[in-house]
């Protein structure tokens, strides 16, 4: 109960400061909303400190633990990312549902149906072999994006990386909203199936950790190319985060939606 | 004789020349680049030869100058005229190590190039998909291609799975610019420190 109250408290003081940022930044959105990349740094000295230590921190244990799970057989690494996929899905549903997308919703719901049904708990993909769209993971931070809030300030986080006000405001409602988070956390029901030894609390952060090394692991090559050809890492990250939330706030995948010509423009101008 | 040589000199430059023009349509553009750069990538074994040869491609098919423009954003207004030369210099070795480094590390890339959106008269953009293998997932790579000269389109910018590179990169100096109060030497060092390393 406590741990709920800190939550909501932090939680509000984010959508402070989330609101603060929202009327103070008008050189945030650009003139086609979408080509908005240009968020203010909340603290860039911490930040870049931070970054620092979750570089070091990304050197030393999850590109180790990324390269190790590599090693795995494909199939058995296929599955694991299926199945993580699948239990995902669910807090995208909820948000398909908070933004009024509801053929996206039916496409989840229906995708989550079939693969954890006839996919065995979600390790095989039958859905897209069915004909349903592979869904785009939504989060709380792309619904508030969706309803038009701004990103607010640009901040890194310890551990989980590079972030927006608005973002990890959407970072802690996920929690709410996640039925994993809620099945596996939920201990004040006892009774029943909800709440017992089968869905305790580390199962919620084994299944987030698989998620990141997953993740991690398919992308070795292209952080350590970004690393070897950055010359300012911290700005190429702030830079990569921003574009990829526009995007999928967008929810289009083609870039000339989510890009603006209007630099490109300027130069034939001069 | 002499004719007889200037003939012979003629047909060989013909002949060159043909070997690197590249076709004017935006999509064959792009699969002919894809093409030559594999070919670079599968028979070559030497990294330093690699780059080498990659060079050479993105110097006959990429806006470099445009591009270095468009990098600076507003500064480049601030820029003296002796600054803006250094600048043009120290950007082409930049981006084309940049452009070799990253394009190297792909043994065998798959790139199926799949179609083309004229935006507007001066730009193309060419969609392509860099096929999923056991260890990488599909990724997509659009090719903005720059088609003033409708003769000699020029790439201006990649942009994988909707992050624009050269917007990643402008963002970049610009960082580096307002870090040195929106002055140039840090960027120019950092430039040359990248280039010799």
């Amino acid at each position: 109960m406590f741990r709920k109250f800190v939550y909501i408290l932090i939680l509000s003081i984010f959508f402070q400061t989330s609101v603060v940022h929202a009327g103070s930044e008008g050189n945030e959105s650009l003139k086609n909303s979408n080509s908005d990349n240009s968020a203010n740094e909340c603290f860039e000295s911490a930040s870049r400190v931070i970054f620092k230590f979750n570089h070091a921190l990304d050197g030393a244990v999850f590109k180790p633990i990324a390269k190790g799970y590599r090693s795995l057989p494909q199939p058995l690494r296929k599955g694991t990312g299926n199945a993580v996929s699948n239990l995902r899905s669910l807090l995208t549903l909820t948000n398909n549902l908070l933004q009024g997308d509801f053929r996206g919703a039916g496409n989840t719901a229906g995708r989550f149906a079939i693969n954890t049904t006839v996919g065995i708990f979600g390790i095989f993909d039958p859905a897209t072999r069915l004909g349903l769209e592979a869904e785009q993971k939504e989060d709380f931070g792309q619904t508030m994006g969706v309803w038009g809030v701004n990103s607010g300030c640009y901040f890194v986080l310890p551990i989980l990386g590079p972030t927006t006000a608005r973002d990890a405001v959407g970072l802690i409602a996920n929690s709410f909203l996640d039925p994993v988070y809620q099945i596996t956390h939920n201990t004040e029901i006892t009774n029943g199936v909800v709440g017992n030894g089968n869905y305790s609390e580390h199962n919620y952060y084994y299944y987030r950790g698989t998620g990141a090394v997953d993740f991690r692991a398919k992308n070795i090559e292209s952080f350590q190319s970004l690393e070897n050809n950055s010359i300012d890492l911290y700005a190429s990250i702030k830079s990569l985060y921003l574009q990829d939330r526009n995007k999928k706030i967008a929810g289009n995948n083609t870039s000339t939606d989510t890009l603006n010509d209007e630099d490109w423009e300027e130069i034939d101008s001069n | 004789m002499k004719k007889k040589i200037f003939i012979i000199i003629f047909l060989i430059f013909g002949l060159m020349q043909n070997c690197f023009a590249y076709s004017s349509d935006p999509k064959k553009f792009i699969s002919e680049i894809v093409d030559e750069a594999k070919k670079i990538l599968v028979a070559t074994n030497s990294k330093e030869v690699k780059e080498k040869k990659l060079e050479e491609i993105a110097k006959n098919t990429a806006d470099i100058k445009g591009m270095g423009m468009y990098t600076l954003g507003k500064y480049r207004k601030n820029l003296t005229n002796e600054q803006l030369n250094e600048y043009e210099i120290l950007f082409e070795k930049y981006f084309l190590k940049s452009f070799s480094s990253r394009l190297s590390d792909y043994s065998d890339p798959k790139i199926e190039v799949v179609s083309a959106e004229v935006l507007n008269p001066k730009y193309t953009m060419v969609r392509s998909v860099l096929i999923a293998t056991d260890q990488k997932p599909e990724l997509k790579i659009d090719w903005r291609v720059y088609t003033k000269n409708p003769e000699n389109p020029l790439i201006r910018d990649l942009i994988v799975e909707g992050l624009s590179l050269a917007r990643t990169q402008k963002e970049e100096f610009a960082s580096i610019i307002e870090s040195d109060n929106q002055n140039f030497n840090k960027l120019f060092s950092t430039l040359k420190e990248f280039i010799a390393k």
